[in-house]
């Protein structure tokens, strides 16, 4: 069984239509390519499916249940984690704090266990599952750096780690190679199939074609706001439809 | 590390300086102790507000609700002294608990704006029903606590040492609760929501609920602070708590600085302190309040918690300018992010 399946999506603004039926489903250990170019409604796809939007139509169906509309935090519990484009992290805290606050839900806690200190076991667990992340990562060595003290490649590297902290199921990943460097991207590269590896299931927004090539078994084409073609990398690639949306018509 | 070390002798020392203070004090300087004891509860609540990243203008009126609250069961309804306090600061907590419904649909500006509505509209309330808030002269003659300890007889709680003493326990009590709380996990991620509310949602956290918990909590304080007061001197008024004070509040939390606990803190103590040794220079308080406040914004924005850094900060670039062309100890990396 797919474990995301989108369902006849339609997202509307007032009037205009930033979806218009879109269907896909995505099978479990994939990573899934989401391309298309600007105001294709890839983002609007993102939003609506980590629980930012509620779609105007259709069913956003994950593990067999229908979470279009449910609120982000409630998606979170249910293993659907997005990331955030550009460097969406807490800039004011250290790199371990930031992978902390990511473990909110397996440590949550009540106000009064928290000042009775009542809340220890779940403090040592959020902070092993920190190091953990962090390790993973290859963010160790800088733990105590604040993050806006990191260069764009770790603190991308951190972005993850905070969505991994909440232990996704699907993670959804919004333009994490926007303004990298050939070498950052080859290491973004490598973390992307690492996470992967470790169980979790990708869906990837992203304009750098060669990363989206390079990483992805199965891509979807949006392009004002339908799906306009599927399939691997190589399909894609050939298919005219796709050429003709990136390049305009001749 | 060295703050580590020193924190709980300094601590020590704090504590024994507020026990001995008030011998050391004319009559009108206990009151003005007592006073001020209750407004470092206030901010100090108010920052745990701030910890969210909204600012409330309905603080000071939940104070005054956690005021009038104790003053009534207490005078009418016949509730010891002892009990009404804490059912004041629930009453002040369960209104920001029925406030947060509409007041956290808004955020920022609008937040502001609404709750100075939601606030005016509570004091307004108390102006206009005479029975039982007594109308615009509020409720006067509010019964001081009563207490007899074996042996030594009933303590004098009208007098000012000993309500000064009982002020100083809750205040202690309260603040090191509200310490607790913000060093813990829920404090992490009321931070959290403060810096990138979306990112904290992306993870799981509900950010609606956990403002609404830093407002209910910190309204409890606040009413505390409020019952506090009113059983001291004994008068609950709609003009004590009105956006005047409010803005009191705001220029104490901001003057200190709202980036660390003990900001809040400072501000009001020293900004208070000023403000009592100008008493004979009445005309003149404004003015310098004025300028204080100006210069804090100008050359301060951290606050004045932000000075010993900023003062450091200074000392090192004098020293650097100097060792700069010895040019021995220089680092070669020069990471812009030192420099802010």
């Amino acid at each position: 069984m797919a474990l995301l399946e989108v369902r006849n999506v339609t997202k509307q603004f007032g009037g205009l239509t930033a979806l218009n039926d879109v269907s896909f489903a995505v099978e479990p250990g994939e990573i899934r390519g989401l391309i298309g170019p600007n105001g294709a409604g890839k983002s609007t796809m993102f939003k609506t499916i980590a629980g930012f939007y509620t779609p105007t139509h259709g069913d956003i169906l994950y593990d067999g249940t229908n979470i279009a509309g449910s609120k982000a935090y409630a998606n979170a519990a249910r293993g659907v984690v997005r990331t955030f484009q550009e460097t969406t992290l807490f800039q004011e805290m250290s790199v371990s704090e930031n992978v902390l606050v990511g473990c909110h839900l397996r440590a949550r806690s009540g106000v009064f266990s928290a000042l009775l200190g009542l809340d220890r076991d779940k403090r040592r667990d959020a902070e092993a599952r920190t190091e953990e992340v962090l390790e993973f990562m290859g963010l160790g060595a800088r733990r105590h750096q604040l993050a806006k003290e990191l260069p764009l490649g770790s603190q991308r590297a951190l972005a993850i780690a905070v969505a991994l902290a909440a232990t996704p199921k699907l993670l959804l990943m919004d333009e994490p190679f926007a303004g990298m460097n050939p070498e950052e991207t080859q290491h973004m590269m490598e973390l992307t199939r690492k996470v992967r590896g470790s169980g979790v299931t990708i869906i990837l927004v992203e304009h750098d074609m060669r990363a989206v090539m390079g990483l992805c078994e199965y891509i979807t084409v949006l392009n004002f706001g339908s799906v306009l073609a599927q399939g691997t990398p190589a399909e894609v690639r050939s298919n005219d439809r796709v050429i003709e949306a990136y390049l305009g018509g001749a | 590390m060295k703050p580590a070390r020193l924190a709980v002798p300094a601590l020590f020392a704090l504590a024994v300086f507020m026990v001995a203070l008030p011998f050391g004090l004319k009559l009108h300087q206990q009151d003005f102790m007592i006073s001020l004891l209750v407004w470092v509860l206030v901010v100090s609540s108010y920052r745990l507000m701030a910890l969210t990243g909204e600012y409330s203008l309905v603080h000071v009126v939940l104070m005054g609700a956690g005021a009038y609250s104790s003053a009534l069961l207490a005078k009418l309804a016949g509730f010891s002294v002892w009990l009404a306090m804490p059912c004041g600061a629930l009453v002040a907590a369960g209104l920001a608990a029925v406030l947060s419904f509409p007041l956290f649909r808004m955020s920022g500006f609008y937040f502001l704006i609404g709750s100075f509505a939601a606030g005016e509209a509570i004091r307004l309330s108390w102006t206009y029903f005479t029975v039982p808030f007594g109308g615009p002269k509020g409720i006067k003659l509010i019964p001081s606590p009563e207490l007899t300890l074996p042996g030594l007889g009933p303590i004098a709680f009208y007098e000012p040492i000993p309500y000064y003493y009982l002020t100083l326990i809750v205040v202690g009590i309260s603040l090191f609760v509200l310490y607790r709380l913000e060093n813990s996990r829920v404090g992490l991620t009321m931070n959290a929501i403060h810096w990138r509310a979306p990112l904290a949602e992306s993870v799981g956290v509900d950010t609606w609920r956990y403002r609404a918990l830093a407002f209910v909590i910190a309204s409890f304080f606040a009413g505390l602070a409020g019952a506090l007061f009113c059983h001291y001197y004994g008068t609950a008024n709609p003009v004590q708590f009105d956006v005047a004070a409010m803005v009191y509040v705001l220029i104490w939390v901001i003057v200190g600085g709202v980036s660390r606990f003990s900001g809040p803190i400072v501000g009001v103590v020293v900004l208070s302190v000023l403000n009592e040794l100008f008493r004979e220079a009445e005309q003149w308080r404004p003015l310098i309040y004025g300028c204080i406040l100006i210069a804090v914004m100008l050359y301060l924005p951290d606050g004045l918690i932000g000075l010993p850094a900023r003062i450091r900060d200074w000392i090192e670039a004098r020293r650097g300018v100097a060792a700069l062309p010895a040019g021995a100890e220089e680092p070669a990396d020069f990471s812009s992010s030192k420099r802010h």
